[in-house]
């Protein structure tokens, strides 16, 4: 764990996921997105939760930019609809992914929810190539009744701002 | 170079190695970007004086600035001693671009201004012979052209025919103009020429783009059933060529009266909420919805419905795409964030569309490594509705590969000139 971390608000701090269970939940979305498991995925939002993966760094309105994803909770369901479907081509099947999440930092710890920033690295196989992507990503997570939700992931890709190829999963 | 490029297209089909010999791909690059008309820029992306954006002439780098009083320049990005790239921003605003390496430093219209210890030249150098090279560059109705060639025909001769539906396109301004808003960029390992022909493909549409139909209401879903509207392909020559899907949507200007589609109320709620008039935010609501035709505009851009598509050669076998999202300059903000939206959607590299298109693709690169004495078919078409087209244009139905015919007869014309 890096110990420079920005300050932390702790005086509202009470009802916030710990850091440990926050990455531990963090560890548990990467696990699901690489096996697939799409379906599970979608219940660890909250309604008000937006995944966001952006084309430019350094943003601070994404509404009124231009993003690779700025889904709401009805693009997320459509867009896991469209995933699993079996006729996207790109998708059916994917490109097989194996990523790690690390170098967590928490950023703001409120009431009932912490923000962190971490390192995402990953690498994709298909068709006889593999290639490696890195993203910087921002992680809102709430407790809730029901358990940690996540309620804003930001995945900025180290090169958002150049080209990437085809992408038929979900970071 | 040896091969005879006419043997390689027939009327109705190419041969295979068009796509996968790399000695071809060397003379296009010459034969054809390094002597026509690229897309190099929409005027918004220079927007004022001082402004540049960087962009491609086929391989070549190269630097669009906007001068003081307002002239468009195409420089190429390649400093005049020793070769340094003088701007590597995607744009910006700059009165001068000083080259990093030894600082020459040159003006926005490419003259060299200042070499630094110019006396280490003794009286040998005359910074006039040392412009960063300048391309002819033409503008017609916000879309900027260059061209290394100073004695093909003026811009606006080149698109003839198309002039009209680019000034249709234009109507997505929706009285403000057009702006363009960003860009998803996004490479396939595969040959351009795949990506041309896929403008004016709409056979593979209900195909490929199955979920991105999948994941509209169904008011919208029937708009985009492009094979179903009586829809054409038009031939608007020196390979240009238009697509037509949705006749309703070519004029948007026009039926300004019909309801207001199901998936923009919201939007039209939210412009008379701000005090906007009837009339206008049915006006901004129509041209919100995009166009109902593809443009393709021969050899690397197209005005696609709601966006513009760029290509770029890589390599034989690697495109690189920009699907730039447009909106209105000035415009409501909500009507263009309602654009932005609906780019997001299908295009870019996790669009519900682009991804599969770029997967098709792909798969039409590799399987080309097979049967390189096998033709790519593109005999596809019957008659187009009666009195669509223009007079005297070869037309086809929406699905017929009559654009494609068209690409590469310009194709075969450019090859063997
Ligand atoms: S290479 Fe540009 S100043 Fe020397
Ligand atoms: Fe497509």
């Amino acid at each position: 764990m890096s110990t420079i971390a920005e300050p932390l608000n702790r005086s509202e701090a009470a009802a916030a996921p710990s850091l440990q269970d926050a990455i531990q939940f963090v560890w548990a979305e990467a696990d699901m997105l690489d096996r697939l498991d799409y379906k599970a995925w979608l219940p660890l939002w909250t309604e008000n939760g937006r995944y966001i993966v952006p084309t430019e760094r350094d943003v601070s309105d994404y509404d009124d930019r231009l993003n690779i994803v700025n889904d709401d909770a009805e693009m997320r369901q459509a867009r896991v609809k469209r995933l699993l479907s079996g006729f996207s081509m790109s998708s059916a099947p994917p490109a097989r992914t194996v990523r790690t999440v690390s170098r967590f930092v928490p950023v703001a710890v409120e009431d009932g929810a912490i923000t962190l920033r971490a390192a995402m690295i990953m690498v994709e196989y298909k068709y006889e190539r593999m290639r490696t992507m890195a993203a910087d990503v921002v992680y809102r997570i709430v407790s809730t009744a029901d358990g940690l939700k996540l309620d804003r992931k930001i995945v900025t890709l180290v090169n958002c701002d150049d080209y990437q190829h085809g992408i038929g999963y979900l970071l | 170079m040896s091969t005879d490029f006419a043997t390689l297209v027939r009327d109705d089909r190419v041969l295979t190695p068009m796509y996968t010999d790399e000695a071809i791909f060397e003379e296009e690059m010459d034969r054809i970007f390094k002597s026509t008309w690229v897309w190099v820029a929409h005027a918004s992306d220079v927007p004022a004086g001082n402004t540049f954006k960087t962009s491609w002439v086929g391989r070549e780098p190269v630097i669009v600035t906007r001068d003081k009083q307002g002239k468009i320049h195409t420089l190429l990005n390649r400093c005049r001693h020793r070769a340094a790239s003088v701007c590597e921003k995607r744009k910006g605003k700059a009165s001068v671009f000083v080259c990093p390496y030894h600082g020459w430093s040159y003006d926005v219209d490419g003259t060299l201004r200042k070499v630094p210890h110019i006396n280490g030249y003794g009286e040998g150098l005359d910074t006039a012979d040392y412009s960063l090279v300048s391309l002819r560059t033409e503008e017609y109705n916000g879309m900027i052209f260059a061209t290394f060639k100073d004695d093909i025909q003026p811009l606006v001769d080149f698109l003839g025919p198309a002039k009209k539906w680019i000034d249709l396109f234009m109507k997505q301004g929706g009285g403000y103009g057009v702006k363009t808003l960003g860009e998803h960029r996004f490479r396939f390992p595969g040959n351009w020429k795949i990506q041309l022909e896929n403008t004016t493909d709409a056979y593979h549409f209900p195909i490929v783009h199955k979920t991105f139909l999948d994941s509209l209401d169904p008011e919208a879903e029937n708009v985009f059933q492009v094979l179903a509207h009586g829809g054409w392909v038009e031939d608007l020559g020196n390979g240009h060529s238009v697509m037509v899907m949705i006749p309703d949507l070519i004029d948007l200007e026009e039926n300004l009266d019909a309801p207001i589609p199901q998936r923009f109320e919201e939007l039209a709620k939210e412009l008379a909420a701000e005090g906007m008039p009837d009339e206008q935010v049915r006006r901004v609501v129509r041209a919100v919805g995009g166009s109902g035709f593809n443009l393709n505009l021969f050899p690397n851009v197209a005005c696609s419905m709601a966006f513009f598509r760029v290509l770029r050669p890589i390599e034989v076998n690697e495109t690189e795409i920009m699907h730039v999202a447009i909106g209105m300059d000035g415009g409501p903000d909500a009507a263009n964030r309602m654009r932005l939206r609906l780019h997001e959607h299908f295009q870019g590299p996790m669009g519900f569309g682009t991804p599969d298109d770029a997967e098709g693709w792909e798969r039409v690169q590799r399987g080309a490594r097979a049967g390189q004495d096998l033709w790519i078919m593109v005999n596809r078409g019957v008659d187009a509705p009666e009195g669509v087209a223009a007079p005297g244009h070869n037309a086809g139905d929406v699905s017929a590969e009559t654009g494609m015919r068209a690409a590469y007869q310009m194709w075969k014309r450019m090859m063997t000139a």
